[in-house]
């Protein structure tokens, strides 16, 4: 590789503008402006080559214009993107298609047509974001290692012309002790290297490695968010659970086995009279606030079974109670409460009767989720249960059937057997709805109804928490080691019996100068002048 | 306690009235005998005294609130809001600390008080906290973005002190009109408190029955006279009609009363900025001008970097980091493309691209000052009008 060599003797890679050692300029030497300071004049390779494709790609990626570019297009994409909601918020029983016009007219459509309503999993979002990840791991390494290598290779005693144009510059006599000035900048934590009586104090370099370091936090943590698409690392789903069910916990079976969950109690509280504080707000509003929602169970885990079918062993693990943001978690899992449905029909109770004395013949209690298709009463009375309709509907063609299997709206076909009619007399009992036969001596009528409240869990599992947890806390050091702190150096020089003093900081430049003002208060050396003033005065 | 609670709020706010006043007189140049730096720095240390004063009746405030209603009062849109403004006197206190510059006092106090007078238009009652809030997160999360958002606004009051500085004011360009639309934004948000307080006093109400989107009959109540009224709405009284409809578009909770409220704020803004243009005969920029000539104009560039290299690790830690973890606990995911978490997002990567920018040398000065503007902007419409328009699952706060 070619290499450019300073008179100083150091050799610079090919396109340095400052040479990294005595910062003699090696481009504009005799101007007398200002030094470019960024990225400390280094070799950056996107400034040095623009020939082949890939210098081209690697040009364009680098570049900090197209980045803050790629930060605005997003930034515009994502705003336009909340203006309606989002797929994910509409209800779950509209159609899309017809669901924006509807709602919010013609810009709703457009919005639907032009795909904003899924943005944040469209393609070209995605894209977009995948363009931020690799500006940001391209321009890291165009300015990071340049400029690791101009501060490692920088010495004490710089260039004339280097000195000369820094933005804080001035030249004084000699004839103050050099022991003090070390002694005053050591108590502002500055680090001195000394070289023939000049002195470079330097401090806080750490603060230049910021943007590199947060951007590896921000690269680590859009990885961590892609890897949720590989198989094995995300699980969420819902699971609904009957008080006293015990059912199997979806999304949780491995090699090692299954979990389970037993729901014994749902629980909603509602913030009442002995909340006293709260009252005035509750009587304002006047509709019931939530206070808890909960759900009490005891998760159990069965090994892996040998045989299809057979009966799990259910091992108890512990007792829990999911409360909203309390998740019960095992192993990789965690169990929200997300949802709830109070008081769901359960058991229906019925009583056979003699239509004319009402008398009744017995009970009948039918489990809706499991019932028996011949209830016996005894004494030669006798139910059979011929149709069930969990969630009684008319089709299309007024046909009776079912929407699901949830009980929510349960119709029954009986035929009912008494010594009397041993032939059976066909009776229809629906909510509100009996259908029977005019000549039918016996009825069956409603007597009771049992109901549980169910319980909405979310079953989660992501195995990318790690990774994204590491890179935010990268990122977060990073941002706070870069903005919190300044890179600030002085150089101090003896040249042809005149004392040279420069001083240089990455950002803040008045913090900087209340220091050198101090600097020249404490030790006599003679406070900089601002040349960037000068010009614009 | 809520009693004394109130009360240490509303002292709060005389005191940081008085030291708005005193920091503004500081930068008068009537004294001409005195030495005009002596004077100017007497006062500003004692604006400065009494923004910390101020500072510790209103954290008596927080704390004694906390004590009454047994969580942290940062769960609704009063105890939000008083809070960002709270955090905008800390920031200034931060930063008028480091640089001094009474200018800073000048606009910061009075933008800060706006928004403490602006929260107390919204229900003081204490309100209890519904499940999703039920967390220690509620105050770690919304404590950290109000105090990243508080400094990031002084971001945009150096950037405000900047532009009057250096725009020039000797012909109407395109640049004094917006810093005159920027006036005229503020004092709208005075029009709104004023209008509101008005409505209050003279106790006026007029209620209104609609069907809502999720076909639910709702009444809402207006306290100023409706020029606005609910999509297909009848008046419950006969009170002062209203002249339109709100767009049937909006549906966060309560959305036609604050749209007529929005409108209330802007023609009052209105009248208010007329006033003061007949006062002063020029624009109001102009006017301030000249009390800022002796500022540097490098000087207030750098405090407006600096507040935003303070204020985005903090609004990230707060906004984003602490907002993903509670998410992740209390809706199962740390991020879901919610209104506000986007709109979150969305500050996070202006003020990202803004600190790329300040790397190209010609984005310092007026350039970043403007956009300092939009980045406030950008802040108080995830404050505002996310919860007005977009219905989300923050509508709570």
């Amino acid at each position: 590789m070619k290499t450019i060599k300073c008179e100083c003797g150091h050799s610079n890679p090919f396109g340095t503008e400052i040479c990294e050692s005595c910062g003699k300029p090696l481009t504009n030497e005799n101007s007398r402006e200002l030094i470019n300071m960024r990225y400390e004049g280094s070799a950056v390779r996107s400034q040095t080559y623009n020939k082949t494709i890939v210098d081209k790609i690697w040009n364009f990626f680098s570049s900090v214009k197209v980045g803050i570019w790629i930060i605005i297009v997003i930034l515009i994409a994502a705003a336009i993107g909340t203006i309606f909601p989002q797929e994910m918020y509409i209800p779950p029983n509209v159609d899309p298609t017809t669901y924006y016009k509807e709602e919010y007219g013609t810009p709703g459509q457009i919005f639907y047509l032009l795909g904003f309503h899924n943005l944040y999993g469209s393609w070209w979002f995605l894209l977009l974001l995948a363009a931020l990840g690799i500006s940001l791991i391209i321009v890291s390494i165009d300015r990071g290692f340049p400029l690791y290598r101009a501060l490692k290779y920088q010495r004490v005693t710089r260039h004339e012309s280097f000195m000369k144009r820094q933005r804080l510059f001035a030249v004084s006599d000699t004839g103050i002790s050099m022991d003090r000035v070390k002694r005053v900048l050591a108590k502002k934590h500055y680090r001195i290297k000394e070289d023939n009586g000049n002195i470079l104090a330097e401090k806080n370099r750490f603060s230049r490695w910021g943007p590199y370091v947060n951007h590896a936090g921000l690269i680590i943590f859009l990885i961590g968010a892609m890897l949720r698409f590989f198989p094995g690392m995300y699980t969420d789903q819902t699971l609904w659970i009957r008080e006293g069910e015990t059912v199997a916990v979806p999304g949780t079976k491995t090699e090692d086995g299954q979990y389970y969950l037993k729901n014994h109690k749902f629980i909603m509280e509602l913030y009442g009279k002995k909340d006293k504080e709260y009252s005035a707000a509750l009587d304002k509003t006047g509709n019931p606030v939530p206070k808890n929602y909960q759900s009490n169970v005891t998760l159990y885990h069965a090994g892996p079974s040998d045989v299809v079918g057979a009966k799990p062993e259910l091992k108890k693990e512990r007792d829990a109670r999911i409360k909203v943001n309390e998740p019960l978690s095992f192993n990789d899992f965690s169990l929200y409460q997300v949802d709830f449905k109070l008081n769901e029909f359960h058991r229906m109770n019925l009583k056979l009767e003699n239509k004319k004395t009402g008398k009744s013949y017995g009970e009948i209690k039918v489990n809706l989720f499991n019932p028996k298709s011949t209830y016996d009463l005894g004494n030669g009375y006798k139910v059979e249960m011929v149709e069930y309709f969990p969630n009684f509907k008319l089709d299309e063609n007024d046909q009776p059937t079912t929407e699901n299997s949830v009980p929510d709206n349960p119709a029954f076909v009986f035929k009912m057997f008494t010594p009397e009619t041993t032939k059976g007399e066909t009776a229809f009992i629906g909510i509100r709805k009996n259908v029977e036969a005019a000549d039918n001596k016996y009825k069956m009528s409603f007597s009771g109804i049992e109901t549980k409240n169910v319980s909405a869990l979310t079953v989660k599992k992501d195995n990318t928490l790690p990774i994204i947890i590491i890179g935010g806390i990268i990122f977060m050091l990073g941002v706070v080691q870069g903005l919190y702190w300044n890179h600030r150096r002085i150089w101090i020089q003896q040249r042809n019996g005149q004392l040279w003093i420069a001083a240089h900081t990455n950002k803040n430049w008045f913090g900087l100068k209340r220091e050198m003002q101090n600097i020249s208060e404490e030790s006599g050396l003679v406070m900089p002048i601002d040349q960037s003033d000068e010009k614009s005065a | 306690m809520a009693e004394l609670s109130s009360t240490l709020l509303y002292i709060a706010f005389i005191i940081y009235l008085i030291a708005t006043l005193v920091f503004a007189m500081s930068l008068s140049d009537k004294k001409g005998k005195e030495n005009k730096a002596a004077y100017t720095r007497r006062w500003g240390r004692v604006g400065y005294v009494l923004s910390i004063l101020g500072f510790i009746s209103q954290l008596g405030y927080f704390v004694t609130r906390w004590m009454a209603s047994g969580h942290a009062p940062v769960s609704n849109l009063f105890e939000f809001t008083t809070f960002f403004g709270m955090m905008m006197v800390f920031a200034f206190i931060l930063l008028y600390g480091i640089y001094k510059t009474n200018a800073l006092g000048v606009f910061a106090m009075p933008i800060a008080l706006l928004v403490i007078a602006y929260a107390s238009m919204f229900p003081k009652d204490i309100a209890p906290l519904i499940p999703a809030l039920q967390s220690d997160w509620l105050k770690i999360h919304v404590t950290t973005a109000a105090l990243g958002e508080g400094i990031l606004s002084i971001s945009f009051v150096a950037g405000l002190i900047f532009l009057i500085r250096v725009v020039d004011q000797t012909s109407s360009t395109k640049k004094t009109k917006m810093l005159e639309i920027i006036m005229y934004l503020l004092l709208c948000v005075f029009g709104f408190i004023v209008v509101s307080a008005i409505s209050a006093a003279a106790g006026y109400e007029t209620s209104f029955n609609f069907t809502d989107k999720k076909e639910q009959k709702v009444e809402l109540t207006y306290n100023v006279p409706a020029l606005v009224g609910p999509p297909n709405g009848t008046q419950a009284d006969d009170h002062f009609g209203p002249l339109v409809a709100s767009p049937s578009w909006m549906n966060g909770e309560q959305a036609p009363r604050k749209f007529n409220t929005f409108i209330w704020s802007l023609l009052t803004g209105g009248v208010l900025y007329g006033i003061v243009r007949l006062i002063l005969r020029k624009r109001i920029a102009a006017a301030i001008q000249p009390k800022l000539m002796n500022l540097k104009p490098e000087l207030v560039d750098e405090i407006s970097y600096r507040s935003v290299a303070i204020g985005f690790p903090v609004f990230t830690l707060g906004a984003l980091i602490f907002a993903m973890i509670w998410a992740q606990e209390a809706w199962t995911r740390f991020w879901g493309w919610d209104p506000k978490e986007v709109w979150a997002l969305i500050t996070f990567l202006f003020y990202a691209a803004y600190l790329h920018f300040r790397l190209s040398r010609g984005w310092h000065g007026e350039k970043s000052a403007w956009l300092c503007v939009i980045g406030f902007v950008i802040i108080m419409f995830n404050l505002i009008a996310v919860n007005l328009v977009i219905s989300g699952l923050h509508s709570y706060a």
